[in-house]
């Protein structure tokens, strides 16, 4: 994959030192890292363009198992492009519906990871809440200040950031446009975890070469569950995890994890 | 605004100097210091050619703290200074700062520190101090609490017991006594004062600056993971004695040069 962009840079990174043997496939993680320097990664239409292609093409990508999504040591994204939208009518931007790409990470089966360093605000934050587990630096601030501008979240932050810290909290943030620090993000279950900004890249790469050696399809099938929770009453989501369930057990995966298990010895997924 | 610079800053052999210069008010703090400060500051620490800091000041005094003859602009527009507002603008983000700068940063104690003098100097990593410096918690002799980290970075450098001893009593510490307590690291005669702190500033610039930043990390997790939290608590109370009775007679009292009449309301 030679695709070329200009807001974002890409990359695969191998999981574990191959094994020699020739049917064991190959195993990678996706890196797509946001790349606007100049303006701290704000996200404008044609950096989300390219984040979300970049990103259908690592889920399409069956050597790839899991992405880690990330910006720079001083910025992850600092908001949305302002400048691209400050002229724009109710009807003009209704029209762009520049959040249908956004809609498309929602598709996307394998895990994201995001890795968070300085400023997440805004449509950064709301960004890094679409991701599935957010390790942090220990200078990441998070936040919504649109409120500022005298307009509102608009890519999910209402949505996502009440269900994650409740209404009392997220109310807070969204009217006062407070940012959160690194600490305050964690003790309130807004992050995953924090570490220092020399490593929190590294400790998200870690983490999605751990989840990319499990069973990607038992993986996808988790995420899928998962966020069901998100979407309806408890018990649809409980069918619903049920049924994943007894799907897996139509998979090599599963016969070979729970073999290796009884076998007392480390299974060997080959996502079939 | 006269044209004396009230702050000065240079840059030599991978050391920055900052000294405070309002040698004719023992450099107190107004809040354009404050401000200015905090710049120099942020400065020092971006400048990856700066890679140990000394904070020291001009004349006979280190800084005197707060400037309460100084008045604040809310106070020109006849508004009630809000005293918690004022250490959250302008004190915190200094002590946040000194603690935070992943480089060492040494006081060069020139003379006497009071009140939030004091309190930034405990705040630095190193204090060199010549032998006629005087630290004192003066803020409770104006019926307020000490401030700018002062009621746990000095509880931690001396303990519990002499902490609340020197925050109550706002009694002078001696140099000597200061020492002895470990607030300080070296006591040197006046005139090799900034030759002494120059030259451990040159040797640590000369260090491993990572290391030394990511062990002031690493202490700072261990001795001061809540220093933010503990700040803005400081600021809250600081707010409450800043309404109090006592407070406006303490001040009252410093202007016109009297012993303070205090009721404890």
């Amino acid at each position: 994959m030679t695709m070329t962009y200009k807001n974002i840079l890409t990359a695969k990174e191998a999981v574990g030192a191959k094994s020699g043997k020739s049917d064991q496939p190959e195993i990678n993680i996706g890196v797509v890292n946001l790349h606007r320097p100049t303006v701290l990664n704000a996200l404008n239409h044609e950096l989300m363009e390219e984040l979300v292609t970049a990103l259908e093409d690592f889920d399409r990508d069956d050597s790839v198992r899991a992405i880690v999504l990330t910006g720079s040591d001083r910025a992850f994204a600092a908001g949305a492009d302002i400048k691209e939208m400050s002229d724009e009518t109710t009807v003009s931007i209704m029209l762009k519906d520049r959040f249908a790409t956004w809609d498309r990470i929602k598709n996307i089966k394998k895990p994201i990871i995001a890795a968070v360093s300085g400023f997440a605000l805004g449509g950064g934050c709301e960004l890094m809440m679409m991701c599935d587990i957010i390790i942090a630096s220990e200078t990441a601030q998070f936040g919504q200040p649109e409120i500022n501008l005298g307009v509102i979240p608009g890519a999910g932050g209402t949505q996502r950031m009440t269900r994650v810290l409740g209404k009392y909290k997220a109310m807070e943030l969204i009217l006062t446009g407070r940012p959160l620090t690194a600490r305050e993000a964690l003790e309130m279950g807004l992050v995953n975890k924090i570490a220092p900004v020399e490593l929190y890249l590294e400790e998200a790469k870690a983490m999605a070469k751990e989840i990319a050696a499990k069973s990607p399809i038992a993986v996808k099938l988790a995420k899928e569950a998962v966020l069901k929770s998100f979407d309806g009453p408890l018990q649809e989501g409980l069918q619903f995890e049920r049924k994943n369930f007894y799907m897996l057990f139509s998979s090599e995966d599963q016969k070979e994890g729970m073999k290796a298990f009884m076998e007392k010895r480390k299974a060997t997924f080959t996502g079939k | 605004m006269s044209d004396e610079k009230i702050l000065l800053t240079e840059k030599k052999n991978g050391v920055g100097i900052i000294t405070l210069n309002r040698p004719d008010k023992l450099n107190a703090f107004s809040d354009e210091l404050t401000f200015q400060l905090q710049d120099a500051l942020k400065e020092m620490e971006k400048d990856k050619e700066v890679r140990a800091i000394i904070l020291t000041a001009s004349g006979r005094g280190f800084c005197a703290g707060q400037d309460l003859q100084s008045r604040s602009i809310a106070q020109e527009m006849g508004e009630r200074p809000s005293l918690g507002d004022s250490i959250r603008r302008r004190y915190n983000p200094i002590v946040i700062k000194l603690r935070r700068i992943e480089k060492p940063i040494i006081a060069a104690v020139n003379g006497v520190a009071a009140g939030a003098g004091a309190s930034i100097a405990f705040a630095c990593d190193y204090r060199i101090v010549t032998d006629k410096v005087n630290f004192i918690q003066s803020f409770t002799k104006v019926g307020l609490i000490p401030d700018s980290g002062a009621t746990f970075i000095l509880t931690r450098l001396v303990g519990l017991t002499k902490a609340f001893e020197l925050m109550l009593s706002a009694d002078k510490l001696s140099a000597e006594e200061a020492l002895n307590l470990g607030i300080i690291n070296k006591i040197v005669g006046e005139d090799d004062l900034m030759k002494e702190a120059i030259a451990l500033a040159e040797k640590l610039a000369a260090g491993p600056t990572k290391a030394f930043g990511l062990t002031k990390r690493a202490v700072n997790r261990a001795v001061f993971d809540d220093l933010e939290e503990l700040l803005e608590y400081e600021a809250s109370l600081q707010e409450i004695a800043g309404r109090s009775d006592d407070f406006a007679e303490g001040v009252k009292a410093f202007v016109e040069k009297r012993t303070p009449q205090y009721t404890g309301k």
